[in-house]
């Protein structure tokens, strides 16, 4: 076998995210992200079911009192469409950020006795979300064949754009949340009320042009705005993308996901002494 | 080319105690306000910073060659975990620093990350990959895990509805597939029932003569001396003594004779359990002891000489009906003795109590015990009113003393009574 060494002291200086040995361990992401998906819908009567039936009945809600009620414009689409669209994307978001910031606390035991780069327990949160994802976007097509839609054939290129910068953001996001709560376990009431109330300040029952232009750079900083906005220019297949508030969404994003990745590997040292 | 395995140079890991101590819950720091409320006031007089300040290791140099098989021994919190901990990269250390020449499996506690959901088979793949090992590789050698556990049957039920010994067997037997050239082991050993721990031994004597690296670490000093040449004994953080396995695990036998073996008052009221009071307290544990057969403080006993337990109380009324109950357990609880001082009709007079100082003794006989550490335990009962538990209070290790014991064997049974042998020749051949 190759000479491996190994040298163990303690760290100091600027920190690197370690994509190598991450990728020496991807098996194990892919084993988290396995067990996760496996165990997610056990002893449960509908299981996967799940995944369908909770933007959908968000999806009548909104549509009952945002759409009928407060007669919210939704941007020439139907306003089922409208809404179900933004809030598979924001579903997403938020459960890769829920799900990656208890992720730490709720695997201890493993964190305590056996060594492999943390960064693949919050990062394969990801991947475990897209199931659902998955799922919930295939009702978005039925809904498309049931209004007759025809989305823009330019989706297959930008889709997984968008889907990327869902990703950096929510993991970035969730990699802080995740080191900061085997500190501080107030993360666990904190996140949650984060997410409830950032649905209003994400453009997802509403369209951004509702607001006036003075103010829509404040929200266009929230990287979800601007994939939203995109993924109902490409469903509805009118007008052009926003490229301007795409690209801050993109920028964002990244930076995001620099940030909490560089939070976590800086605090990571003691995780298996506090946790 | 005869570079060391494993290297380490002044190797130290501090831990904040005050830090661990603001864990505690808010409960815990209002209770501390009311009961004192200007101990901040003062705090702050002496300066903020009075911090705890533990050196869990300090300073340790050690050069492990390739091939060698390495006992680490010491007393609980020596820094035996910790520095398994920190070799395996789990924690991180404060200073010095570890170099490793090989891939490294370390396995400090069977069965993490095992998902109570997740079926024989899944939880293979998952606790396999988690400890190091690629997904082809556990292909290759699942059914050698299977058959090893010895679970086969069961291979497609979930693990929450195994028992708690085939969940070790199974966690044991992925391990134990693992094909580092560095092994990191700790106290593995001391679950499951005697059967499964002797095939443990026998597959880690198997890998420790596969030409691999190991660092064991055991209180099991019959395991240790099986399988190792060298032993390390750690004390507070550092290294006391290291060399060959005999000398070492003798100098710590012998260490231990001198150590404390009672636990008073005050240790007593942190660690009773269970206690059932209907009104005031009507009895007081004042100490426990354990002497040998000269009544000197003891916890380190031949096998060949008796233990006793003494037990130390106050009754502070009179009380009608007084029960004194011994317990020797094993690592896991279960019990290995019982003994009750109502046993015997003659203390049966004395169940009635007035109101004074009263120490029990209790004489466990020599010749009955296995080569292992025991665990004391005591309740004392004033019956129906008060029940005072103690469980695991006190340990004691036993060294058998049979007549040759050169090729002792390494797994002990937990008792090990001189019986009665005779052996007469029926008929003489050639």
């Amino acid at each position: 076998m190759s000479e491996n060494n190994l040298v163990i002291s303690p760290r100091r200086g600027w920190v690197n995210i370690g994509i190598k040995e991450l990728w020496r361990y991807r098996e194990v992401i892919y084993f988290f992200v396995w067990r996760d998906i496996k165990v997610r819908y056990k002893q449960t009567l509908i299981g996967v079911l799940w995944a369908l039936f909770q933007p959908l009945v968000a999806m009548l809600i909104f549509t009952v009192f945002f759409g009928r009620f407060a007669r919210i414009p939704s941007a020439d689409m139907p306003y089922p469409v409208f809404v179900y669209t933004g809030l598979v994307l924001w579903n997403y978001f938020s459960f890769v950020l829920t799900h990656a910031s208890e992720s730490m606390v709720s695997n201890s035991g493993i964190i305590q006795k056996i060594y492999f780069p943390r960064l693949a327990i919050p990062l394969s949160s990801c991947f475990i979300g897209m199931v659902d994802f998955a799922i919930s976007f295939i009702l978005l097509f039925g809904m498309m064949i049931y209004y007759r839609f025809l989305p823009s054939i330019e989706i297959i290129i930008y889709l997984p754009l968008l889907i990327g910068i869902t990703m950096l953001a929510s993991a970035g996001l969730g990699c802080f949340f995740a080191a900061l709560n085997v500190k501080y376990r107030d993360v666990r009431y904190a996140v949650p009320f984060l997410i409830q109330m950032s649905l209003f300040l994400t453009p997802v029952i509403y369209p951004l042009s509702m607001l006036s232009e003075k103010y829509r750079w404040v929200l266009l900083l929230n990287p979800m705005s601007g994939v939203i906005e995109t993924s109902r220019v490409l469903i509805s297949g009118k007008g052009p993308i926003d490229w301007p508030a795409l690209s801050i969404s993109i920028l964002v994003s990244i930076l995001l996901f620099a940030w909490g990745v560089a939070y976590f590997r800086k605090t990571e040292d003691y995780f298996a002494d506090i946790i | 080319m005869h570079k060391a395995a494993i290297q380490i140079k002044g190797l130290s890991k501090k831990y904040n105690i005050s830090h661990q101590r603001n864990y505690l819950a808010l409960r815990d720091s209002l209770e501390g306000l009311l009961k004192n409320p200007f101990a901040f006031l003062k705090r702050k007089n002496k300066g903020l910073l009075e911090k705890e300040v533990f050196w869990a290791l300090k300073d340790i140099c050690l050069e492990i060659k390739k091939g060698e098989v390495v006992g680490i021994i010491g007393r609980n919190g020596a820094g035996k975990t910790t520095f398994l901990k920190i070799i395996s990269r789990i924690t991180c250390p404060t200073q010095g620093e570890v170099i490793l020449r090989g891939r490294v499996g370390s396995l400090l506690e069977v069965g993490t990350g095992f998902h109570p959901e997740l079926t024989g088979r899944e939880n293979i793949y998952f606790n396999g990959s988690i400890l190091g090992m690629r997904k082809k590789e556990i292909d290759k050698k699942f059914d050698q895990i299977v058959e090893f556990s010895g679970v086969e049957k069961f291979l497609d039920t979930p693990v929450k509805r195994f028992s708690s010994g085939m969940q070790v067997r199974l966690a044991f037997s992925v391990a134990a597939h693992l094909d580092p050239e560095i092994l990191l082991v700790d106290e593995v050993l001391a679950v499951g029932d005697a059967q499964f721990q002797k095939k443990c031994l026998g597959k880690m004597k198997d890998v420790s003569q596969g030409g691999r690296t190991v660092l064991f670490v055991s209180h099991n000093m019959t395991a240790v001396r099986n399988l190792c040449k060298r032993t390390v004994l750690l004390e507070s953080g550092r290294v006391a003594m290291d060399g060959p396995t005999e000398l070492v695990t003798a100098a710590y036998l012998d260490q231990n004779l001198s150590l404390k073996g009672f636990v008073d008052e005050k240790e007593i009221s942190g660690k009773l359990e269970g206690v059932v009071r209907r009104r005031n307290p009507t009895i007081l544990l004042k100490k426990v002891t354990l002497l040998n057969s000269q009544g000197a403080l003891c916890n380190a006993f031949r096998s060949d000489e008796p233990v006793v337990v003494s037990v130390l109380y106050e009754c502070l009324e009179d009380i009608a009906d007084l029960r004194v109950v011994v317990q020797v357990v094993d690592e896991d609880n279960n019990p290995v003795i019982i003994s009750q001082n109502s046993d015997r009709e003659e203390e049966s007079e004395l169940y009635l109590r007035k109101r004074g100082l009263y120490e029990s003794f209790c004489l466990i006989p020599a010749n009955l015990f296995g080569q292992r550490r025991f665990y004391i335990s005591v309740h004392l009962l004033n019956l129906k009113i008060e029940h005072l538990i103690l469980n695991k209070i006190l340990s004691f290790d036993v060294n058998f003393q049979g007549y040759n014991l050169q090729h002792g064997e390494w797994a002990e049974s937990i008792l090990r009574p001189m019986l009665d042998w005779k052996t007469m020749l029926r008929e003489a051949r050639g």
